[in-house]
């Protein structure tokens, strides 16, 4: 191998580093955003600079040995195989060293526990692969899922600063508040986290449990779901915007109008056609990760849409699929409103090469409920 | 009768057994056996390395390029449920069938026809696992902890994969009965359980964690088949049950597994690194006692792997502690080994790279098993690459290179061949170089959160998944070379005295290389 070509390898590899370089890898874990969090990030910077004093004294006495104590140096072997007092330092070392680390992490294990006194509690349940944020005394309630677009995923176009890290309704807290987390999930485990807040709660169905943030700065803070909860679990981030109290508290004003407008829209008489064109979006939203864009699905496991016998049969046993689920599929009911349920139905009767005719009407689907 | 009787009296040498294909359908020989188990579990661990190579392609950049979520899934599953079953664990008894009886001047195991069982069940369990992929809906992809409800959903393959798992588990008990037998009732006159090599001393405790720990698995997944099939509700919160119940009794097996993936890979190395010092093992008594009170200890420690389930504080605490004491003999067992080469006379033929790799990666993986024990820091790093390069380290550089140090170590004694020691030492350096920029750099994606179990990923950890990908297309290819080596070495070579290495000690190397059919069917006298 010449000069040229061990440089220009040389070269190639260099520029494996230069690949995406708007995103800057890191070595550590995020900077801290609450005070667990920093404690956290102590907690570890201690433990790892012990690992390294240690590794320095241990190793380096191995390796002066593989130097020195080797047979093509002429050294001979001694016959020493017990030393009773090397042994027993060699215990309590370590031993002292654990009590020392166990100290400052059970202090923090205890104030992560400490859910008492919150100022606000927001139950966050994870869905097959969603997350949805209910703010319990202020009546907000939504479902936030990733935004960034199949296009980027598969590869058609240029991949966004936030790829994968971003999604279309963030969960919003105030600075300063202390912030009870409600964590369950509706159908399989999920764990809701954010790096930054030192937060990793598993969402388990049935149960709800607890944890606590209190934010210290404005920003926005990302994470994602990290417990394995099928195909999609790479594809379920989780995206909180910490807001100073005002605008936190406008920002719920315009949610509780968004929701009073939306429950208006039940009410209504709605046009089949305008409901088809509302239903795409939902479909494209919530189905089409399962059952394809153009409704072909993935059988056996996720069926297609075009002739269903569902999609294609009574209105009633497709309306209660939706709402209510079955195996795999998830109960939407908790999820979607009238109107999304009735403009979503409307879509697959019509379209994805079904064409019932029919449709149901949102105030139909509110007395399903 | 006649010729049965005649053949009664033939030397036990050449008493008929069968020859080609039935000689090993029917061995009830524990070297023949040994054999099939370390060959079944060398496919098994090029099997499911080319599905890790899968895993990394896919990796090798963000977005999706090759495989679908749900098929990466598949891969990460499988991958680790035949690596764990079908490669490390298999490897390992292969050791025992070869090594236990040599070792302690037995003619055989105790129970030759239970031995030739346990490794042919090993074939239906594959063939199931490996079936399961073909199945409409395709093989499980909810990990290979498979917890519930994920694995509820799962299609048939599910079930296949518990049978499997079911075959898998008789086998490992029966194995272990058989080795627990062995050791307790053949040793030859004079060995005392004192005297033991200390690779006895690990299989025996190994043995003992497996027959205590298998039933479990069993039990979890039974469990799991009731709740899919015939309406129980064990782990589901509607029907009264908790699918956090599931991770609890799969991780009271799951944690005494782990320690069956290492405990023998110490004893292999407590073998070969006095043999290249040419020194006593130092500390022989407190190796024992540090590897039962690992065993013992990895029965309290289970929680750990369920930190952010939510536990009550007391539990998180209790589990916590319980996992940092681990370190202590642990770090006994590495400081004997040091001890051992300190003023050796060393010489590093493969078997002892290999175990100064192990030695040195091994404890890395230590370290980081340290920092995730720290529940606060767990909770960071819980379900992220930290924990894949961490148990990476320990089963990898651990248990796979100590294997591979036993198999060059040992190779002579097999083959009557030495193996070509320049090809071993460049299969050592490639892999050792590979596993590390393999492995590495996932410290680093893991801290700076990255989820494991996810095809696609965030910009910022494109660099070191890049890097990483690279690295395990030279690990995995750097293997067939090891296929090579163990081929050439088989088919020829240097004739092997019956002690090919100078330090090495132990009744296996009394007798001819390579080692006869029957071996102590006297006993010898160990003073």
């Amino acid at each position: 191998m010449n000069k040229r070509t061990i440089l220009s390898l040389g070269a190639a590899f260099l520029s494996l580093f230069t690949i995406n370089s708007h995103a800057d890898y890191a070595l550590n874990l995020k900077t801290p955003a609450t005070e667990i969090a920093s404690q956290i990030y102590d907690l570890h910077m201690l433990i790892l600079w012990v690992c390294v004093a240690i590794f320095i004294v241990v190793f380096g006495l191995m390796f002066y040995s593989i130097v020195k104590h080797r047979k093509s140096v002429g050294h001979k072997a001694a016959q020493f195989h017990e030393h009773h007092w090397l042994e027993i330092i060699w215990t309590i070392i370590p031993v002292v060293i654990l009590v020392v680390m166990a100290y400052p992490a059970t202090k923090t294990i205890l104030a992560m526990k400490d859910t008492a006194a919150a100022d606000m509690s927001i139950k966050i349940t994870g869905y097959q692969w969603k997350w949805g944020y209910d703010y319990l005394d202020q009546n907000v309630k939504f479902i936030s899922t990733l935004s960034t677009p199949q296009d980027q995923i598969h590869n058609k176009e240029e991949k966004g600063e936030n790829y994968l890290l971003e999604v279309d309704n963030p969960m919003v807290v105030p600075v300063g508040q202390k912030v009870r987390l409600l964590i369950t999930a509706a159908d399989v485990i999920h764990a809701w986290w954010i790096p930054e807040f030192g937060v990793k709660q598993d969402a388990i169905p049935g149960f709800m449990k607890e944890a606590w943030i209190r934010v210290e700065k404005p920003g926005t803070y990302r994470g994602q779901c990290a417990e394995l909860c099928g195909k999609e679990h790479g594809y379920m981030p989780i995206v909180v915007e910490a807001m100073e109290q005002a605008d936190y508290d406008a920002w719920v004003v315009a949610q509780q109008d968004a929701s009073a407008a939306a429950s208006a829209g039940a009410d209504k008489e709605w046009a089949q056609d305008d409901l088809i064109t509302a239903g795409k979006a939902v479909y494209e939203k919530n189905c089409s990760v399962c059952h394809g864009a153009t409704g072909a699905g993935i059988p056996p496991a996720f069926p297609a849409m075009t002739g269903s016998a569902v999609v294609t049969g009574p209105i009633e046993t497709h309306l209660d699929m939706i709402l209510n689920g079955k195996n795999i599929m998830p109960a939407w009911k908790a999820v979607l409103n009238d109107v999304d349920i009735a403009a979503v139905i409307a879509y697959e009767r019509n379209a994805l090469g079904n064409s019932t005719g029919d449709s149901i009407q949102p105030s139909a689907v509110k007395a399903a409920r | 009768m006649s010729t049965t009787t005649a053949t009664h009296h033939d030397d036990h040498g050449d008493h008929g057994h069968p020859t080609g294909i039935m000689r090993w359908v029917a061995s009830t020989n524990h070297k023949d056996i040994g054999t099939l188990y370390l060959w079944f579990s060398f496919f098994m661990f090029l099997f499911a390395g080319a599905m890790a190579l899968g895993i990394r392609a896919e990796l090798f950049q963000p977005g999706l390029q090759f495989l679908e979520p749900e098929q990466f899934n598949r891969l990460t599953t499988l991958h680790g449920l035949i690596m764990i079953f079908g490669a490390i664990m298999p490897a390992f008894v292969g050791f025992a069938n070869w090594m236990v009886p040599m070792m302690i001047g037995a003619p055989d195991m105790a129970f030759p026809r239970l031995n030739n069982m346990s490794f042919w069940l090993l074939i239906p369990a594959a063939l199931l696992l490996i079936g399961s992929i073909f199945v409409p809906g395709g093989a499980i992809a909810g990990g290979w902890t498979m917890y519930p409800p994920l694995s509820i959903q799962q299609g048939m393959a599910m079930d296949m994969t518990i049978f499997a798992i079911h075959i898998l588990g008789i086998s490992s008990i029966v194995g272990s009965i058989n080795i627990i037998t062995t050791i307790l009732n053949l040793r030859a006159p004079g060995m005392g359980l004192m005297k033991m090599p200390l690779f006895i001393w690990t299989w025996l405790i190994t043995a003992f964690l497996l027959i205590a720990s298998m039933p479990i698995l069993a039990g979890a997944i039974t469990m799991m088949l009731t709740d899919r099939h015939f309406g129980t509700s064990f782990f589901d919160a509607a029907g009264g049950g908790d699918p956090v119940l599931f991770q609890h009794v799969f991780w009271f097996f799951g944690h005494p597994e782990v320690y069956i993936m290492i405990l023998p890979a110490f004893g292999i190395v407590s073998t070969i690194i006095p043999a290249f010092a040419r020194k006593p093992l130092f500390g022989y008594a407190s190796m024992v006692y540090a590897t039962s009170a690992i065993a013992l200890l990895s029965f309290v420690v289970w929680a750990h792997h369920m930190f952010t389930t939510g536990m009550p504080v007391a539990g998180q605490l209790f589990f916590m502690y319980s996992t940092m004491l681990i370190s202590i003999p642990t770090g006994v067992k590495v400081f004997n080994w040091i001890a051992t080469m300190w003023r050796g006379s060393m010489t590093f033929e493969t078997p002892m790279l290999f175990s100064i790799a192990f030695v040195f990666l091994f404890t890395l993986g230590g370290f980081s098993g340290l920092v995730l024990a720290i529940l606060p820091v767990d909770i960071q790093l819980q379900d992220t690459y930290y924990v894949v390069a961490h148990f990476h380290y320990v089963l990898f550089s651990g248990a796979a290179m100590s294997i591979m140090a036993g198999v060059y170590y040992w190779l002579p004694k097999w083959t009557g061949h030495m193996y070509d020691e320049t090809l071993g030492k460049w299969h050592f350096w490639l892999t050792t170089i590979a596993f590390n920029i393999t492995f590495f750099p996932m410290h680093f994606t893991g801290l700076a959160g990255m989820p494991r179990r996810v095809p696609d990923y965030a910009l910022q950890f494109a660099e070191f998944n890049m890097i990483s990908s690279l690295g395990a297309f030279a690990l995995g290819i750097s293997q067939l070379l090891f296929l090579y080596v163990v081929i050439k070495c088989i088919r020829g070579g240097e004739k092997a005295a019956a002690n090919p290495w100078e330090g090495a000690e132990g009744l296996e190397w009394t007798v001819p290389s390579p080692a006869p059919f029957h071996t102590f069917e006297t006993p010898p006298t160990v003073k």
